[in-house]
């Protein structure tokens, strides 16, 4: 069991330090990692993870970030099925909104393994 | 040539963005600092005129009064506040805060009914102070933690004025809804932006 965990744990560090250094072993895990790794894309899902959804404008605030910035980041996120995206008019304004999916809320949790993982392993080494 | 930062650094740094960001996404930062001050100052009038008044039911009207202002304050600073941070109020976590700090503020106003018929003034000062700060605990929930610390402290002198002796009303009226107003509002104001 122990040795299991070991394992388990190791694995998780082997991961995290191709991730880290950008040359993933080219793996489904690994492409996640690096989705979820970059800045705005981590702050995306991680505000909507302790929200039911976010408004375009909410995001670009909290994360400080430009309309650009943000819509690129948000599409790849789309795209991997992290989020989900709609679009709708309140009054005359239009009004984006954001949602994590479960596969983003899972992505996150992997990742914060993931790192939790690396700071337990350096501490013992 | 600067040194690559360590893995584990990374990680902590990662880790630390993530709480920072659900913080900030997950908190109604609107609580206003500077309105709490304003309705500090008030209450601490309203405790000087309140000691003046020769009835208990003039003493009530006083504190009647200065919970109007005082919403009239408090609202209007915390509607400001939330512009300004781009903090919506009837959505997201400014909803859950309304919604959860509501429930105390009815049942005070519902005992304030019952204890003045049954005249139990000097029970008034202690459930107020109870539930006002019952209010800021639940609400606070949904707000960073200085909100729901603010709302054990009014519980705290709350209890000292229910259990304590009936002159100490006024006194702790003036310490709480004045004194822990201005405090943890200079505070609220310095730290989260107004």
């Amino acid at each position: 069991m122990a040795k299991q965990g070991a394992a388990r744990k190791t694995e998780a560090v082997e991961h995290g330090l191709k991730s880290e250094r950008g040359v993933g072993g080219g793996g489904r895990a690994a492409e996640l990692d690096r989705l979820i790794h970059e800045r705005v894309r981590l702050g995306i899902v991680s505000a909507l993870a302790v929200n039911e959804s976010l408004s375009f404008n909410q995001l670009k605030a909290l994360l400080k970030t430009t309309d650009g910035n943000l819509s690129v980041h948000a599409r790849r996120l789309e795209e991997a099925q992290y989020i989900t995206c709609t679009k709708s008019f309140e009054g005359r304004i239009p009004k984006t909104e954001y949602r994590l999916t479960a596969a983003g809320r899972r992505a996150l949790e992997r990742y914060l393994d993931h790192m939790e993982a690396l700071i337990h392993a350096t501490r013992q080494g | 040539m600067v040194a690559p930062r360590p893995l584990h650094d990374r990680a902590l740094d990662n880790l630390r963005f993530i709480r920072q960001t659900m913080e900030r996404a997950g908190s109604f930062t609107a609580v206003p600092g500077w309105g709490q001050v304003a309705v500090g100052v008030t209450a601490l009038l309203a405790a000087f005129l309140a000691t003046r008044q020769p009835t208990p039911e003039l003493w009530l009207a006083v504190w009647l009064g200065e919970a109007i202002v005082a919403l009239a304050i408090g609202g209007s600073a915390m509607v400001r506040k939330a512009y300004a941070v781009n903090d919506p109020i009837l959505s997201g976590p400014g909803r859950r805060f309304g919604l959860s700090f509501l429930p105390p503020m009815v049942v005070g106003g519902l005992l304030t009914v019952a204890l003045y018929r049954a005249g139990l003034w000097h029970a008034l000062p202690g459930t107020w102070l109870l539930l006002y700060g019952t209010g800021f605990v639940t609400g606070g929930a949904f707000s960073v933690r200085i909100v729901p610390v603010m709302g054990i402290c009014f519980m705290l002198v709350g209890a000292v004025a229910l259990f304590g002796p009936a002159a100490w009303g006024n006194w702790v009226m003036a310490a709480g809804f004045g004194g822990l107003h201005i405090a943890f509002g200079m505070i609220i104001a310095r730290r989260y932006g107004g």
